[in-house]
């Protein structure tokens, strides 16, 4: 690390001047960018971002609330990365700007200081506090207290921020897959694998759509894959990462090279866009990390989004039509997680999958590539812009005639589901691998429940 | 150097307080273009909605004397809207409404913050063609378009910006509003004076409103790649084609340089070793552009194309102009530093211009790329380069020098559509002459004689 940075310690100071220099200010992200085309503003531009983050470096910009709103204002959507001639890597850039907003504390507010600590410092960095999260929601969804809540006017009592929120608690749906896994399906591992593979379950992804991770696994499995699900992984840090916890991400990243032991794996499996998209950043994160610097880079090259892995591997094409599309096509678009096609580039892989299904008709989105709103918790803390966002997606949607619409990340999933709902559609969210799962499933007959896969294959 | 208290209460009482930003971050985020390495501070950044607003905030930087700076999305490419030194900025990004499209007299109404793609649509949606496509469609603003007469890859058969401007609001220097211009196809009454201001680059008077000519939409189109290996055949072809009375709506070409960058970068299986590649497309009646095709592809086989690629589908037209598509992508990520120029030549001096800026180059010793529209003569070479390495920076500008001269020497220019603006400034007198540059001076003291409309830009 240079002097300049270890002596002021800021980290935009301390960042490898090169990765700054490389925008050439064309402005060509500027059209792709939500938060610029929204406002018109340059500093909610990504070149806009990037010119403030070189001046902080340069000595001629304090980091100041104005930065640091502007900072935080910015979902992280990446799409500039994509539209970028010079290949920035803004991911960096962001990430070291809010690190950077956070070590100077610019932002810090009390209020603040608590949501952030139970959000990041608490829930996201234990898998029992996550899985005891999980419960309680499970719980109060089951027992039915979310309707009563809802139902009576008491959601009213909330207060006005977390009123607004309640409508985006994503709703349980199946059991945790680590539970899932260890009870049945690592039973129905191949006898002879191909392909050896680990699944990252994710946090919001294993809560709150345990069944996608469930379908993952199953059609893994039907593809020849024996699928291990380290119980000691934790949550792939991209929260952190993305929120300025930059010491975190690192723990948490170390954690979980120890808990897949990536040398002994061919692939590291994600089906969360947003979880992939960082997990293959993993190299660069730890790249001062004497101890897992080489780990880490062997991960990175291991990562694999589910979608990318099944085309690469040449996976099967299902023989029947999902259930849902027994009785005619089933009308389907496809909603880019933004990470999984900024992040990741992952963007025909999807697509080639959902239109290989039987009675499956993909109908393209138009504008299928910009963010819903949901990006990370920014419909959290950005509710205006999110709603806004959100908004301008289901009248894209609305548009396409679909029944279903499918998104590989669980933060989509959440955000685009209470889309259709303030937007009275009767549309479907899910993942594509889970019509991919259920085409499988209709293929292998109605009388086998859960463990015709391994047949299958 | 900060606004004067006064003139800033002035412009707060004319704008609302989101349309006047002042604040530190505000101003090192407008200090910029699409231009490599210039930078300068504004003062303030006015961001006016209508006309009257615009005409109000020049009359005050008139007589308070302080330099007004124009502005869209900044991806200018010659750094004409870098601020002037104490400037004002205005930013016309706000001012994007579309106002009419006259389906009639195939005209489109717009502001000039209007995207060019935002036109490009909905004259699309209209069954109609706004033709011009600058490389930065996608974002620059008409406004930018018509103040530096922007050209893009239809050049040879539709022309430039300049050929679909029918009418002009624009704010003179003291304030006043000039309407200049009818939807008529035939007027001449008076001086064109709203020729003028196209390619003015802001430094002439404020274009606050834009009528725009628009055409049929063809119907087909056709595209071919061909390989070869020299540039002169490559430009024979292109001759060859026009002689045989065909005006192709695209003829693109990269060199040997581009063509490997963009080979190392994404692969689409170019060839490494050929000099040359060249896309072609023609558009129009279907009928016609199928017969035109097989001509052009046997042209491109008798003047030694090593090889011909024609699209059978959309999906492969859009991967046979990939390889044209993600040249400067390919270049641009080989340097911190990149310089995109756009010298044009005569089109029968083409070949021979893009032989000598490779001498050039080796001479220098600078990284030059060059790809651009062979049809018009229009090249881009894209030098690649780091403003950290003095020395390298000094080889640089010593190598691009010897390009505009060449460039003038064959009877081309040194700006075929990036225009002047500080970048190509000290190149100016070379191209026009004393003579040249007086009676712009002249025009320039007759339409802003205080001298405040983007000072320092094209000329001094």
């Amino acid at each position: 690390m240079s002097s300049p940075a270890a002596e002021s310690g800021n980290l935009l100071v301390g960042l490898d001047y090169s990765i700054l220099q490389k925008c050439m200010h064309c402005g060509m992200c500027l059209a792709t960018c939500p938060t610029y085309m929204e406002t018109l503003q340059e500093r909610s531009s990504p070149r806009g971002r990037i010119a403030m983050m070189r001046a902080i470096a340069d000595g001629q910009l304090e980091v100041s609330k104005t930065f640091a709103d502007e900072m935080y204002f910015c979902l992280g959507c990446l799409a500039c990365e994509s539209a970028c001639p010079a290949g920035v890597d803004y991911t960096n850039l962001f990430e070291h700007a809010r690190a950077e907003i956070e070590r100077v504390g610019v932002l810090d507010t009390r209020k603040r200081r608590a949501i952030r600590h139970t959000l990041i410092q608490l829930i996201f960095t234990s898998r029992r506090r996550l899985r005891l999260l999980g419960g309680s929601l499970a719980a109060y969804q089951r027992l039915g207290l979310q309707a009563l809540v809802r139902r009576t006017g008491l959601v009213r009592l909330l207060p006005r921020r977390l009123r607004e929120l309640e409508p985006l608690t994503p709703t349980v749906r199946g059991e945790s897959v680590r539970v899932n896994f260890r009870r049945d399906l690592a039973r129905h591992n191949p006898p002879s694998p191909r392909h050896r593979v680990g699944l990252l379950t994710g946090c919001v992804q294993d809560i709150a759509f345990g069944e996608v991770n469930a379908d993952t696994v199953r059609v893994l499995q039907v593809n020849g894959c024996e699928v291990v699900v380290p119980e000691t992984q934790e949550c792939c840090g991209s929260l952190h990462a993305h929120n300025g916890e930059l010491e975190a991400a690192r723990d948490l990243a170390r954690a979980n090279i120890d808990a897949f032991d990536p040398e002994s794996l061919d692939a590291i499996v994600t089906n969360a866009g947003g979880c992939g998209s960082h997990m293959r950043h993993y190299d660069r994160l730890l790249a001062d990390d004497d101890a897992y610097r080489e780990r880490a880079r062997v991960w990175s090259e291991k990562v694999r989004d589910i979608h990318e892995l099944l085309v690469d591997i040449g996976y099967r094409k299902p023989l029947t039509p999902p259930p849902a599309a027994a009785d005619g096509p089933l009308v389907v678009t496809y909603h880019d997680s933004c990470h999984l096609r900024h992040g990741q580039k992952v963007v025909d892989q999807p697509r080639q999958i959902l239109r290989d299904i039987p009675g499956v008709e993909l109908v393209e989105l138009p504008e299928a590539d910009w963010c819903c709103g949901s990006a990370g918790i920014y419909n959290i803390t950005q509710p205006e812009m999110s709603m806004e966002l959100l908004d301008r997606k289901m009248e894209k949607v609305g548009g396409t005639g679909a029944g279903v619409m499918a998104a590989a990340n669980p933060g989509c999933a959440i955000q685009l589901e209470h889309g259709t709902g303030r937007a009275g559609l009767e549309i479907e969210v899910t993942h594509p691998i889970t019509l991919l799962a259920a085409a499988y499933r209709a293929e292998a007959g109605s009388a086998a429940p859960s463990g015709e896969e391994a047949v299958a294959s | 150097m900060p606004l004067e208290p006064a003139v800033l209460s002035k412009l707060q009482t004319l704008l609302d307080a989101d349309q006047l930003l002042t604040s530190a971050e505000d101003l090192s985020v407008y200090a910029y273009d699409g231009t490599a390495t210039l930078h300068e501070l504004p003062c303030c950044i006015a961001q006016p909605t209508t006309v009257d607003q615009v005409s109000g905030i020049v009359r005050l930087a008139a007589e308070a004397g302080v330099p007004v700076v124009t502005r869209g999305s900044g991806t200018g490419l010659s750094g004409g809207s870098v601020p002037s030194p104490g400037s004002i900025v205005l930013c016309l990004a706000r001012m994007n409404r579309i106002l009419e499209v006259d389906a009639q007299n195939l005209t489109m109404d717009v502001e000039p913050g209007v995207l060019t793609q935002a036109v490009a649509d909905a004259a699309a949606e209209a069954g109609l063609f706004y033709p011009p496509d600058p490389g930065s469609i996608n974002i620059s603003t008409m406004g930018g378009n018509v103040a530096n007469n922007s050209g893009g890859l239809r050049g040879l058969k539709y022309g430039v910006t300049r050929d679909y401007i029918m009418r002009l609001q624009v704010v003179l220097a003291d304030g006043q509003v000039l309407d200049t211009g009818t939807k008529c196809v035939k007027d001449v009454a008076g001086f064109s004076l709203r020729d003028i201001f196209i390619g003015s680059e802001g430094s002439l008077g404020i274009i606050t409103r834009i009528t725009l000519k628009l055409v049929p939409a063809p119907a087909a189109k056709q595209t071919m790649l061909g390989h070869y290996d020299s540039m002169t055949a490559a430009a024979e072809t292109v001759s060859a084609i026009i002689a045989a009375k065909i005006i192709p709506c695209t003829l693109e070409f990269l060199d040997r340089v581009t063509i490997r960058c963009v080979e190392d970068y994404a692969g689409i299986g170019l060839p490494r070793d050929a000099e040359a590649i060249l896309l072609m497309e023609v558009d129009g009646h279907a009928a016609e552009v199928e017969e035109q095709a097989a001509r052009i592809e046997e042209i491109a086989r008798q003047h030694g194309a090593t090889a011909v690629q024609r699209a059978h589908s959309d999906e492969e037209a859009v991967q046979l102009a990939s390889a044209r598509r993600t040249a400067f992508s390919a270049l641009a990520r080989l340097a911190p530093t990149v310089f995109l120029e756009d010298v044009t030549v005569p089109r029968s001096e083409l070949a021979r211009m893009v032989g000598r800026i490779q001498e050039i180059a080796d001479q220098h010793q600078v990284r030059v790329g060059t790809f651009g529209h062979m049809g018009d003569g229009n090249l881009h070479p894209t030098f690649l380069t780091d403003e950290r390495e003095p020395e390298e920076m000094e080889r640089v500008e010593k190598a691009m020098a010897a390009v505009f001269e060449y460039a003038i020497e064959l009877g081309g220019t040194i700006t075929g559509e990036h225009g002047v603006g500080l970048a190509k400034k000290p190149f100016l007198p070379d191209q026009l002459g004393d003579t040249g540059m007086a009676t712009m001076r002249r025009l320039k003291s007759v339409f802003d004689p205080q001298g405040i409309l983007n000072p320092g830009k094209v000329l001094d």
